[in-house]
């Protein structure tokens, strides 16, 4: 089955975010008030074969752990969505 | 000194090895061995682009494995700016190099302050040295966990501290070793401070250290 998964890093709670930061401290000069908590993430998109959900789980907790993510510093939210091309 | 595909210190550190009256070659990143070297740099620049963090795929070339072997049976390796940052995203030294906190790229001398005589980088210095090294890097604010930091300070592990923190680096960590003190990370440059024409000289107590263990590992028939 292919599935299309979305990975989300995000800093982990704590660690410093000097981009965010900076946003924060943008914001006001453009108009935009009454802002906190910026923070700056990536997003990391592919499709994945794999038998069924959750092996595909399994393997994309796997790769955010040792590759997508550093957990020294770094955190991952996955989603999984069947794709198009999976039978159902 | 490990090249890889983005590295852009390596010629400098080659440079400053010969200078210092050490042999010195390149390793490419796709070497699965050393080569039977008595130490490895892991030099400056941006391996792979950087891409996804600095360090997060050059741990996956070839020659990290060799560089890991060596490095587990007492070889003594010290990554230099993007080498410290390869050399945590490998795990053979602990913590993160994040962000600096003041989002800038900084590019200026620094003075360091020597903690530990006892690793493969320090071994000719003296504890409390001031020594002027130039620092060229974006993200090496130094990161970790109150526990691994507890740790570095408790074994003695943090080898070289900023006299003035330029990049939010926790405790002032500008370079630290593993718990045998063979691997050495550190943000500022060694090897651009070897002439006086660079402006300082004092990275040559630091590289000659280097030398020695690799002299003393040649030495042993290792």
């Amino acid at each position: 089955m292919t599935f299309d998964v979305t990975v989300e890093v995000h800093l982990r709670p704590g660690i410093a975010d000097p981009q965010g930061a900076t946003i924060e401290r943008s914001l006001p000069h453009l108009g935009f008030d009454g802002i906190t908590g910026v923070r700056v993430g990536k997003l990391i998109t592919f499709t994945l074969d794999a038998a069924d959900e959750a092996s595909a789980r399994r393997e994309v907790d796997d790769m955010s752990h040792r590759f997508l993510t550093n957990p020294v510093i770094e955190d991952a939210s996955v989603r999984i969505v069947a794709g198009a091309g999976a039978s159902a | 000194v490990v090249l890889f595909p983005g590295s852009n210190c390596e010629h400098d550190a080659v440079e400053a090895v010969r200078a210092l009256g050490g042999e010195a070659e390149i390793l490419w990143h796709q070497n699965p061995t050393v080569n039977g070297v008595d130490a490895v740099i892991v030099p400056g620049g941006f391996a792979h682009g950087d891409y996804l963090r600095p360090g997060a795929i050059a741990r996956f070339s070839p020659v990290m494995g060799a560089v890991s072997a060596f490095a587990a049976e007492g070889g003594p390796v010290v990554g230099i700016c993007n080498g410290f940052q390869v050399l945590t995203e490998a795990g053979l030294l602990p913590g993160a190099l994040q962000k600096n906190a003041g989002l800038k790229f900084v590019c200026s001398q620094t003075t360091l302050r020597v903690e530990t005589t006892n690793s493969v980088l320090t071994s000719r210095a003296a504890v409390g040295d001031e020594l002027v090294i130039p620092i060229n890097h974006f993200e090496g604010n130094y990161t970790a966990s109150p526990d691994t930091l507890a740790e570095l300070r408790a074994d003695d592990r943090i080898v070289v501290r900023y006299v003035d923190n330029p990049n939010g680096s926790a405790d002032d960590i500008a370079g630290i070793c593993n718990a045998g003190r063979n691997v050495v990370g550190l943000m500022p440059h060694p090897e651009r401070a070897i002439s006086g024409l660079l402006g300082s000289t004092d990275g040559v107590v630091l590289l000659s250290s280097l030398l020695d263990a690799a002299a003393a590992r040649t030495a042993a028939g290792v």
